[in-house]
C-alpha cells in the first residue's frame, strides 16, 4: 500500500492538497500516543537526569538544588565503593552471560531434536522465565538460607562447607548467589532465541554432511556454529547490556552486601537514590554508566556492521 | 537401533537435569508453603513434609495486606497491558505499513530506550511525579510502566502485522474504506493472537517490576505485590511459611499468562531481544 501511495503521489497526484496532507500525517497519528509517552516518561526524565548529575539534589534537604559543576564526578573519582561496584559489574555480567549462554545453547541443542513430549518439556524448562524477578530473587535467597533452604546442607554434606552457612553472607562467595539465580532465570531466554535460529538451519545440509561421513562434532562445527554465529553475537552482546543494568536480583537477595561485595553499578545507583535520597550523586553515577554502555553499544553496532558486510 | 540407544539415554538424562534445575526452586517454594510451622525446622531438608497444611495460605488471604497488594498489582498490570497494547498496535501498524520520513528516527528512539539503564530514571521520574501527585498512586505506576513497555510491544506488534498480507487492506481500500477502517475491521481481528501475546508479555513485565514500584510507592495502600512481599520480608523475616505461600500466590497470574503466551515466546523474545 505504501509503495502504491508513494508512486501515485509522485507521478500523477490528483488528490486535493488537504487529502495529501492528511495522508502524509497518517503514520504520525498512529505513532503519536506511543511517541508522546516515550518522550514524556523516558526522554524528558533522561535529560533531566543528566542535568541532575551537575546539581546538588537531595530529596530531604530543601536548600539543595544548586549547580555544583563537576563536584559529583570529583567525588566519584575518589569513591572506592564505585570502583568496587564497577569491578563487581564486570564479574556479575561476565559470569551471568557466559553461563546463561552456555547452558542455553546446550538446552537449545537438546530441544532441537524431535522427541516424544517435547512440547511439555519445553514449557517446563522455559517456566523460570515467567517467574517475576523479585520472586526469583527471594526464592533463591531462601534456597541459600540454611534455616529453610537445602543448598547449604547439600554443600555441607559434599564437604564443600565446614558448616551449613548462608553463601549470601560470605563476603568471598556472596556474588555466586545472585549469579546462580540469574543463570536459572536467564537460561530460557538464550535457549528460546538459539532454538529459533537452530530451527532455521536447512535440514538437508546435515543429511548431506552425514552422507559424506561427517561426525556429530564436525557437523556442529562446520554447519551449526557458522549459522548460529550472527544470532549468538547479537544476543550475547545485547544481553550483556541488559544484565549489567539488571539490579533486581541483587537488591532483593543481598542489597549489595555483605560489605558491598555484591554491589553492582546499577544497584549502587538505586541505593543512592532510594536509601540516601541523594539524587544528584545517583544521577552522576548513572551518567557514567550510560557513557560506558553507549561506548559498548557502539562496539555492538560496529561489530554487527562487519558481520553483515562479511555475508 | 541398538547403536543409538546410548545417545538417546544421555539426551533424556540431560533433559531431565534441566527440568529438575528449572522446577526445583519452585517446588521448594510450594513445599515450604504447605509445611506446618512445627515441622519447618525439624524436617528441614526433607523433600516433602510428613504432614501438610494450608494454614499459611488462609492466614495470608485472611489476615494480611496481601489481598490488597494482589488487587493493586492486578489493577496496575492489567491496565498497563491494555493501554500498552492499544498504543503499540497503532505504532506497530505505522511501522509495518507506512514508509515515512521519521520512521528511521522512531525506530532508533525506541531501540535507544531499550538500551539505557532504566535505573537512571528513578530519581527524575520521582521528582516529576511528586508535584503531579502521581507518587504513591497506581495511576502513576501505570503511566510509567506503559511508557517502559511501549517500545518492546511496538516491535512485537510490528512483527505480527508484518505476517499479514497487505492485499487485504488494499482490497478494502479499493472498495472505499479508509486505511484506519481497514486496520480496525480487517487487520486487528486477524492479529488477535498477536494482541493476546502482547497483553501477556506486558502483563508479566508489569507484574514483575520492582525498582520503580519501590521508589514511587510507600505505604501499604498502593503497594504492589513485589513491594508488599519485600517489605514483609524485611520486617518480619521469620514466618517463611507465610512468605512462601504469598510467593506461590504471586506466581499464579504470571504462570497463567506464561501458558497463554508460550507459543509466541520466540516471536516476542526476538522482537525485544534486549528485554528479558
Amino acid at each position: 500500500m505504501t509503495m502504491t501511495a508513494d508512486t501515485l503521489g509522485r507521478r500523477q497526484d490528483r488528490r486535493p492538497w488537504l487529502k495529501r496532507v492528511a495522508d502524509a500525517c497518517e503514520p504520525y497519528l498512529y505513532s503519536a500516543p506511543s511517541l508522546i509517552l516515550i518522550i514524556a516518561v523516558m526522554l524528558v526524565p533522561l535529560v533531566i537526569g543528566v542535568s541532575y548529575a551537575f546539581r546538588d539534589i537531595q530529596l530531604l534537604n530543601p536548600f539543595s538544588g544548586g549547580f555544583v559543576g563537576l563536584e559529583h564526578f570529583r567525588a566519584l573519582s575518589k569513591d572506592a565503593a564505585f570502583y568496587g561496584a564497577l569491578k563487581n559489574t564486570l564479574w556479575w555480567t561476565g559470569a551471568s552471560v557466559l553461563l546463561q549462554f552456555v547452558f542455553g545453547l546446550i538446552l537449545a541443542l537438546l530441544l532441537d531434536k524431535p522427541f516424544w513430549g517435547r512440547g511439555v518439556v519445553q514449557a517446563l524448562v522455559f517456566l523460570p522465565w515467567a517467574v517475576p524477578s523479585f520472586l526469583a530473587g527471594l526464592n533463591w535467597a531462601w534456597l541459600f538460607n540454611p534455616v529453610i533452604g537445602p543448598i547449604p546442607h547439600w554443600l555441607f554434606a559434599l564437604g564443600l562447607m565446614s558448616e551449613p552457612a548462608n553463601i549470601l553472607s560470605d563476603p568471598h562467595h556472596a556474588m555466586w548467589g545472585p549469579i546462580i539465580a540469574n543463570v536459572w532465570w536467564g537460561i530460557p531466554f538464550f535457549a528460546i532465541t538459539l532454538l529459533a535460529a537452530l530451527q532455521a538451519i536447512p535440514r538437508d545440509l546435515y543429511e548431506a554432511a552425514s552422507i559424506d561421513g561427517a561426525g556429530w562434532f564436525q557437523r556442529f562445527r562446520s554447519i551449526t556454529l557458522p549459522f548460529l554465529a550472527p544470532t549468538i553475537a547479537i544476543t550475547v552482546l545485547l544481553r550483556t547490556v541488559w544484565v549489567s543494568n539488571f539490579a533486581d536480583l541483587i537488591v532483593v537477595m543481598t542489597g549489595g552486601g555483605p560489605a558491598d561485595r555484591t554491589q553492582i553499578v546499577a544497584s549502587y545507583i538505586f541505593t543512592q537514590a532510594f536509601k540516601r535520597l541523594d539524587f544528584g550523586y545517583a544521577s552522576a553515577i548513572a551518567l557514567v554508566l550510560l557513557v560506558l554502555l553507549l561506548a559498548y553499544s557502539m562496539l555492538i553496532i560496529l561489530l554487527r556492521q562487519t558481520l553483515l558486510n562479511k555475508d | 537401533m541398538k547403536r543409538s540407544l546410548l545417545p538417546t539415554i544421555a539426551h533424556r538424562l540431560a533433559i531431565l537435569c534441566y527440568i529438575v534445575f528449572a522446577l526445583f526452586p519452585l517446588f521448594w517454594l510450594l513445599k515450604v508453603s504447605v509445611t506446618p510451622n512445627d515441622l519447618l525446622y525439624t524436617e528441614g531438608v526433607r523433600m516433602w513434609p510428613s504432614r501438610t497444611t494450608f494454614e499459611h495460605y488462609s492466614f495470608v488471604i485472611q489476615h494480611s495486606a496481601f489481598p490488597t497488594f494482589f488487587k493493586n498489582s492486578l489493577i496496575v498490570s492489567a491496565s498497563t497491558a491494555v493501554v500498552v497494547t492499544i498504543c503499540a498496535s497503532l505504532s506497530g501498524y505505522a511501522l509495518s505499513r507506512f514508509n515515512f520520513r521519521a520512521k528511521y528516527w522512531i525506530v532508533a528512539l525506541m531501540l535507544l530506550t531499550q538500551m539505557f539503564p532504566l535505573v537512571m530514571l528513578v530519581a527524575p521520574i520521582f521528582k516529576i511525579l511528586t508535584p503531579l501527585h502521581l507518587t504513591n498512586s497506581l495511576t502513576g505506576l501505570v503511566v510509567v510502566y506503559t511508557a517502559f513497555n511501549v517500545p518492546f510491544a511496538t516491535f512485537l506488534m510490528q512483527s505480527f502485522f508484518d505476517g499479514i498480507p497487505k492485499d487485504l487492506e488494499e482490497a478494502a481500500m479499493i472498495d472505499g474504506a479508509t486505511q484506519f477502517t481497514a486496520f480496525r475491521q480487517i487487520i486487528l481481528p486477524l492479529t488477535l493472537p498477536g494482541i493476546a501475546a502482547t497483553l501477556g508479555f506486558v502483563f508479566t513485565a508489569a507484574w514483575s517490576e520492582l525498582l520503580f514500584a519501590l521508589m514511587l510507592i510507600n505505604g501499604n495502600d498502593a503497594a504492589t505485590f513485589p513491594v508488599g512481599l519485600l517489605t514483609f520480608v524485611s520486617k518480619f523475616s521469620v514466618d517463611f511459611g507465610q512468605m512462601m505461600a504469598a510467593g506461590v500466590l504471586a506466581l499464579i497470574p504470571a504462570g497463567l499468562f506464561f501458558l497463554l503466551i508460550q507459543r509466541y515466546l520466540v516471536q516476542g523474545l526476538t522482537a525485544g531481544a534486549v528485554k528479558g
